[in-house]
């Protein structure tokens, strides 16, 4: 009995990292008002400005919504819970400087709902970016940001 | 004194009309999908590759949910639309879904997967732009015998109200 209790701490120190690194995962969340978020309003003062170095904004939503509307000069990336739309999003950055201004966003779902934003922003976060924002939708695309009579654009 | 009170009163009314007709022109769609417009038509093919068109269940109503396979909220409604569709169905009731995943396959598989037991078509932007816009998921429209749009819902449902509003939708003529 004793050894299996040993055997039995013995895997669950061994574990223990793993499980670690799945809580880190989940904590990876992004939660309102975080640094790493930025709001719609200030995307948009950001792109009206006469700022020469504007960011660099990708959208990581699916593709109907973006044909229904996006942001003027927001990229198509597609819905990076997806293997293939992540594919696509290291391919448009890697030759990128690593302190490129990017601001992702997708506004599928609420926010706390949406599978595409974090894969997105961890996956830039890993390849080294360093000045990566992600736009806060609290709700959807069309009540934080069209029905504000934000600007939009339609089509690819 | 009167006649300021009026003054104000009038200066009010216009401020109140002015404002929403502001909101109306910046949201979406303008009165496209918009609750008691007629609904719009569409005609489509299901997963099998059949006819699915709006048209075709004229007189019963309608349950109408744009849904996609990576969308939370509209995963944890599925099971309760193939519920009503099994109890509400001999009454009058047809669900339809409109999937607007990019991709066909992960929405055959989920079809099997949560046994739905009604039409689902692959959307497009033109379909949603049609119904007012669909900027965010779920959103569901209800149809009522007469073809007009009786009620839309943007975002998870409360699916005790949604009841509800089918039953009194169904006992109408």
């Amino acid at each position: 009995m004793r050894s299996f209790l040993l055997l039995l701490l013995a895997i669950t120190l061994v574990q223990a990292p793993g499980i670690a690194h799945t809580q880190s995962s989940a904590a990876s969340d992004l939660p309102p008002g975080s640094s790493q978020l930025i709001n719609p309003e200030d995307l948009l003062s950001l792109l009206q400005s006469g700022q020469e170095n504007k960011p660099l904004v990708l959208n990581v939503g699916p593709s109907i919504l973006y044909m229904q509307a996006h942001i003027p000069g927001a990229e198509y990336i597609g819905a990076t819970a997806g293997k293939q739309s992540l594919e696509r999003l290291r391919t448009r950055v890697k030759s990128l400087p690593r302190n490129q201004s990017i601001v992702l966003y997708c506004g599928c779902c609420p926010w706390s709902r949406c599978p595409n934003v974090r894969p997105a922003y961890n996956e830039l976060h890993a390849m080294g970016f360093t000045n990566v924002k992600v736009l806060y939708i609290a709700d959807n695309f069309g009540a934080d940001w069209v029905d504000k009579g934000y600007p939009t654009i339609k089509g690819q | 004194m009167r006649k300021l009170v009026l003054l104000i009163v009038v200066i009010a009314i216009a401020v109140v009309v002015y404002e929403g007709a502001r909101r109306n022109s910046h949201s979406r769609g303008g009165h496209l999908g918009a609750v008691d417009s007629p609904a719009p038509q569409f005609s489509l093919q299901d997963l099998d590759g059949k006819p699915l068109a709006l048209a075709s269940y004229q007189g019963k109503v309608v349950l109408l949910n744009f849904w996609a396979t990576w969308c939370t909220p509209c995963r944890g409604e599925i099971p309760q639309f193939v519920d009503f569709q099994n109890t509400l169905g001999p009454q009058g009731l047809q669900l339809i879904g409109i999937s607007m995943d990019d991709d066909a396959k992960p929405v055959h598989e989920f079809y099997q997967q949560f046994k739905m037991n009604y039409p689902v078509a692959i959307g497009n932007a033109n379909l949603a732009e049609s119904y007012g816009g669909v900027l965010g998921l779920p959103v569901t429209f209800l149809i009522g015998r007469d073809g007009r749009i009786a009620a839309k819902y943007i975002g998870a449902t409360d699916l005790t109200a949604l009841q509800q509003k089918i039953q009194s939708l169904l006992q109408a003529k």
